[in-house]
């Protein structure tokens, strides 16, 4: 009898450890999760310094007042036991170089000065960076990231969907010069030790992008990389030119290498994964076939509709195998304009690099955010991934703006 | 009598079955119209799109008594990001200012009165008073 309550009580505790294990995530062979931290607030994007401290800049701010959450992994388990924060602008940018801690509100940037602890000095009283930049509702949030000389690259993304007279209104045509782009729908560059810089002071660095989330300054090019969200609607607007089964897989999200004065594209046109071309926007005049703008860049990855990449980055370290050396690892928080056929996303794709090029597929590293009732619909996501870092060790971590996880992937030698 | 009292019963049981008709054509219609124009962003099971765009159900506006607002909403689109339920949304809702008073009634009953929502379905006299508050 006793032997047999020991044998149930095992059963129950593999159990409860399986039902717990690599915190819901499915994983390539060898990988291995641990939930860093959870219910935190809405994390955006995260950032770790040189000691593991993460910080994660909130959407809002959380149940305690913050909107910047520092967490800290003292004892090494994976999971973070000390966790404090401040701020009080919801936001979704934030960088980390040495002492200095940037965080972006939906208009500004601010920059924070961390202790030899990764604390902060200046909760109350950050140098403003930028400020006063357009923040109209639709893709108002701010990513940032620098280049190793310190310049700030800020993604300003279209306050609109396809540059309509009307904004998503049946009908309404492509405004022709897309007047949003003078300040807007690209990306701007800034000196990311002046304080009070608005548009006078920065650059349009690159342009003709509907909005970027994620990007990341790739240090084997010397150059910015970023993933854009393409447009949505192509069904509802267009009923007799696209079918709902085609609004869901059309346009592709892209990632393109902005080089200064690129151009993408948006919004005359939209990248069609299946013709590979640059297809001239129904708002313009297309048909769903004929292209248009020769001259913008073509994606140099095309995965496939409205998954939303909201965080790119180039992987530095050690830790994992050898193929993920220098490739890009993209955070797809999960789509909802392919309904009404099933979403897709939800999960943290890889795409292989050599020598600053693609070198392979992409594909799925890290699957099971959503949750084990597979049902993928946004509201029911368990999480949504969000932001990514990596570690000092080479690990890598995963945000979820929904519920507000942290996940922590580690390569088990 | 008895006939009497048969006759009466048969009645009221065909105007039940009627009215319960009634309101299911007048769902399926409204079902129809969700599915083109509103699935898309408010998604199959209502619940829109955290942050993005407004979930309809369980929302305290949608089951609530302004249809004046309901119906100006659909007509005319929305993007004043006030707190919904105590959350904002980012979206720009797009405008349906063809719908007629009818479909506007089916609408509105359908969202009433789908997955968690249960109110008053809406009449086509309803409609019309609410245009006329502008
Ligand atoms: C392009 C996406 C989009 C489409 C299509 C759309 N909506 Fe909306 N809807 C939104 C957004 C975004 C909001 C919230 C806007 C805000 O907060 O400013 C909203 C808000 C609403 C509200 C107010 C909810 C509340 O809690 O007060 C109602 C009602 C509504 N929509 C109904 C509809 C109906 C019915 C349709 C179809 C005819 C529809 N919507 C189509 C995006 C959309």
């Amino acid at each position: 009898m006793y032997k047999l309550s020991n044998l149930l009580l095992a059963c129950v505790l593999v159990f409860s450890v399986n039902a717990q294990e690599n915190a819901g995530l499915r994983l390539p062979a060898g990988f291995s999760a641990t939930l860093f931290a959870d219910q935190i607030g809405t994390a955006r994007h995260i950032a770790i310094n040189d000691k593991g401290i993460l910080y994660a800049k909130l959407n809002n701010a959380n149940k305690a007042g913050q909107s910047i959450v520092r967490m800290e992994d003292a004892n090494g388990d994976g999971i973070a036991e000390k966790i404090s924060g401040w701020g009080k602008y919801g936001g979704t940018g934030i960088y980390v170089r040495g002492s200095q801690l940037y965080a972006s509100s939906d208009d500004a940037v601010y920059l924070y000065q961390l202790d030899a602890n990764g604390e902060v000095i200046n909760p109350t009283s950050p140098k403003t960076i930028i400020q006063n930049l357009h923040s109209r509702r639709q893709h108002a949030s701010k990513s940032i990231t620098l280049d190793p000389k310190g310049n700030i690259y800020v993604n300003i993304g279209a306050y609109s969907n396809a540059c309509q007279e009307k904004d998503r209104s049946v009908g309404s045509k492509g405004m022709m010069p897309c007047p949003i782009l003078d300040s807007a729908g690209g990306i701007w560059k800034f000196d990311g030790s002046k304080e009070n810089q608005s548009y006078a002071e920065g650059k349009r660095y690159a342009t003709g992008l509907r909005n970027v989330i994620g990007l990341d300054w790739n240090n084997t090019t010397n150059s910015l990389f970023v993933t854009q969200h393409g447009r949505d609607q192509l069904n509802t607007f267009y009923p007799t030119m696209y079918t709902d089964a085609q609004n869901a897989e059309l346009p592709a999200e892209t990632m393109y290498e902005m080089k200064e004065g690129d151009d993408a594209g948006w919004p005359y046109v939209y990248y069609d994964p299946f013709q590979k071309k640059k297809i001239l926007s129904p708002e313009y005049g297309g048909d769903g076939k004929l292209e248009g703008e020769k001259n913008a860049l073509d994606p140099l990855v095309a995965f496939p509709a409205h998954m939303a990449p909201m965080a790119l980055l180039f992987y530095k370290g050690n830790q994992f195998p050898a193929k993920y050396k220098e490739g890009a690892f993209i955070a797809f928080h999960g789509s909802w304009n392919r309904a009404p056929l099933p979403q897709e996303g939800y999960f943290v794709a890889f795409v292989p690099f050599k020598n600053g090029k693609p070198s392979g597929e992409w594909e799925i590293f890290a699957n099971g955010f959503a949750g084990p009732d597979n049902n993928k619909s946004p509201r029911g996501a368990k999480a949504r991934p969000c932001g990514l870092a990596e570690g000092p060790d080479g690990s890598l971590y995963v945000s979820d703006d929904s519920k507000g996880a942290i996940f922590k992937i580690s390569f088990n030698k | 009598m008895q006939k009497m009292q048969f006759k009466i019963v048969s009645l009221i049981l065909v105007a039940l079955f009627y009215c319960i008709q009634g309101n299911a054509q007048n769902m399926k219609n409204g079902k129809k119209i969700y599915e083109t124009r509103c699935l898309a962003c408010h998604q199959a099971d209502g619940g829109g799109v955290p942050n993005m765009n407004a979930p309809l159900d369980a929302a305290s506006n949608v089951v609530g008594t302004d249809i004046a607002r309901l119906v100006r909403i659909i007509r005319y689109g929305y993007n004043e990001r006030i707190a919904l339920d105590g959350f904002y949304y980012s979206n720009a809702m797009t405008a349906s200012p063809d719908l007629k008073d009818n479909e506007l009634a089916d609408l509105l009953t359908y969202i009433r009165n789908s997955w968690s929502n249960k109110a008053s379905a809406i009449t086509v006299a309803q409609v019309q008073a609410a245009k006329k508050k502008k």
